[in-house]
């Protein structure tokens, strides 16, 4: 079954998350490439997200769309992306993302994805 | 404390013979069914059946088969009525595989498996404590959910929800319901060992009520201990758990007085101990310490075979005690294992050795009464007796339980 894996870190802090023109940013990325390679055969998708500051919340109401600059919620940690990961149960999932290298830093939430039986 | 109910006393008997097998049968139909919620419900029906025909037709030579095979049909037909997909096909297949007669034998070597899995289950980390206290004492200990929320001082409506959002979360998250590999089984058992110990706790002296000890709690988690023991005999720390709870329960008539008050260790009466319990205990934890594996349940037990070895108060093998406390620290190294040391030195070298120890966990501590207690219990007898009785004040802002703030005022008023 299928597990999303939502990266939460704080992104304002650079020894977390540093400046791509920063010499700190190669070895992060070195990290994410590792576990991109060690989980090949596991990783059914995964994207890295711009941080908060670039989101706009988007609500319709009464029929009018309503943009509203940043994030749904202001939090300490914010989410920076995401995986989404084929696993045999929980314990699997809970066992990969624990080598995403943020899970280190910050927190990795885990959510299973549900399966609407679409085959 | 089981689950099916009857109301006149044959049914009673019929209720006992069939309520020994409910928790086997729902542990080996969760794992048939990878559903602990529609495992206990067609478990139900099956005990609804026996409680139906069993009066007239007697009970059947192996009951635990026959509620097996009544279960596994409903499950059938529940399944085929209601579920959809590849999965349904699947499970149905396996579960008719298991109606045939060959298939049917329940004993409790088999269902070892099944339990265990369960057990594991129940009390996954990525479930809430108290979710898990409540599964672990609903599904593997068969503890009705009207004695689970009197317990835990909740609504009945509360803990069955309590226990529904644990079956979904375990279902919706598929949280495993299968053997894990028996080299893990080993680190796996360590998180149930904690369930466990919760349980034991909750009951010893629970957090806010009148009572010191409720019984019913320490039971079962005596119980559950002495099941995962049967599960896996090779584990120490398993035996180690369960001589633990012995040790300690062997020392529950003396420790409160007809009133219900706190009587502290060195004022018990020691010939109200249970003898067969201090012995049980001990032959366990020389098996389990033979393995040469030690672990903090190990260690823990073995102060508590020392505390019970000793005849008099005065008797007490404090070096002994204060040498495995530092082992516990090495295993364990909380606050709270720590401020057991300092009382342990406090006894084994003197007060005066204890409280620069006690002083430096103090900021750690703070909100926990016993550690303002036993730092007074030190300033008395190095008759600073002003700074005592701050320090039991402070104790008394803390304490919850109402027997233990009775001894406390005792002990202020004394001094």
């Amino acid at each position: 079954m299928k597990f999303a894996a939502l990266i939460y870190s704080d992104e304002t802090n650079p020894e977390i998350n540093p400046d791509p023109a920063s010499p700190e940013f190669a070895p992060m990325m070195e990290g994410y490439m590792g576990f991109g390679a060690t989980y090949s055969d596991k990783i059914a998708a995964g994207e890295a997200l711009q941080p908060t500051t670039t989101a706009t919340s988007v609500q319709v109401r009464n029929g009018e769309t309503i943009t509203t600059d940043g994030p749904f919620a202001e939090t300490k940690e914010q989410l920076g992306g995401f995986y989404i990961l084929e696993c045999a149960d929980l314990d699997e999932a809970i066992a990969i993302a624990a080598d995403i290298p943020h899970a280190a830093t910050g927190t990795v939430e885990v959510r299973p994805v549900p399966d609407f039986g679409g085959e | 404390m089981n689950v099916p109910s009857a109301s006149d006393s044959e049914g009673d008997h019929i209720a006992h013979v069939a309520s020994e097998e409910w928790t086997k049968v729902v542990a080996v139909l969760t794992s048939e069914l990878r559903d602990i919620a529609l495992a206990e419900e067609v478990t139900q029906d099956a005990f609804a059946a026996a409680l139906e025909q069993w009066p007239s037709s007697g009970v059947p030579q192996r009951p635990g088969a026959w509620l097996l095979t009544v279960a596994r049909r409903r499950a059938i037909d529940r399944i085929r009525r209601e579920a959809t997909g590849r999965s349904k096909v699947e499970t149905i297949g396996r579960l008719e595989a298991r109606l045939s007669p060959a298939a049917v034998a329940i004993d409790s070597s088999l269902v070892r498996d099944e339990q265990l899995q369960l057990l594991f289950a129940c009390s996954h980390p990525a479930l809430s404590v108290e979710v898990q206290l409540a599964l672990v004492l609903r599904c593997v200990a068969g503890v009705s959910t009207p004695d689970l929320a009197a317990a835990f001082l909740i609504s009945e409506s509360a803990m069955a929800q309590r226990l529904v959002r644990g079956k979904r979360k375990i279902r919706d998250s598929a949280i495993p319901l299968s053997m894990p590999a028996d080299s893990e089984i080993l680190s796996r058992i360590s998180v149930v060992h904690q369930t466990i110990y919760l349980i034991y706790n909750n009951g010893y002296v629970h957090p806010s009520g009148e009572l010191l000890i409720e019984n019913d709690l320490t039971e079962e988690a005596i119980r559950l201990a002495r099941l995962v023991v049967r599960l896996i005999p090779s584990d120490p720390e398993s035996k180690g758990l369960l001589a633990l709870f012995l040790l300690s329960e062997s020392r529950r008539p003396a420790r409160t007085d007809c009133d219900n008050n706190l009587v502290l260790l060195a004022d018990q009466d020691r010939s109200k101990w249970d003898q067969s319990m201090i012995s049980e205990g001990n032959e366990l934890i020389a098996a389990a310490i033979r393995r040469e594996q030690p672990g903090p349940y190990q260690i823990q037990a073995a102060i508590n075979a020392l505390h019970c070895d000793a005849k008099t108060a005065e008797d007490t093998d404090w070096p002994q005690i204060e040498l495995l406390y530092h082992s516990l620290v090495q295993h364990t190294p909380t606050p709270i294992v720590k401020l057991n040391l300092a009382v342990a030195i406090s006894m084994s070298r003197g007060p005066a050795e204890a409280l620069p120890l006690l002083d430096r966990l103090m900021p750690e501590l703070e909100k926990f009464h016993y550690a303002h207690a036993a730092r007074a219990e030190i300033l008395v007898r190095l008759e600073r007796y002003e700074e005592a009785r701050a320090a039991y004040r402070e104790a008394l802002e803390l304490v919850r339980n109402e027997s233990e703030r009775t001894f406390l005022n005792n002990a202020l008023a004394e001094l």
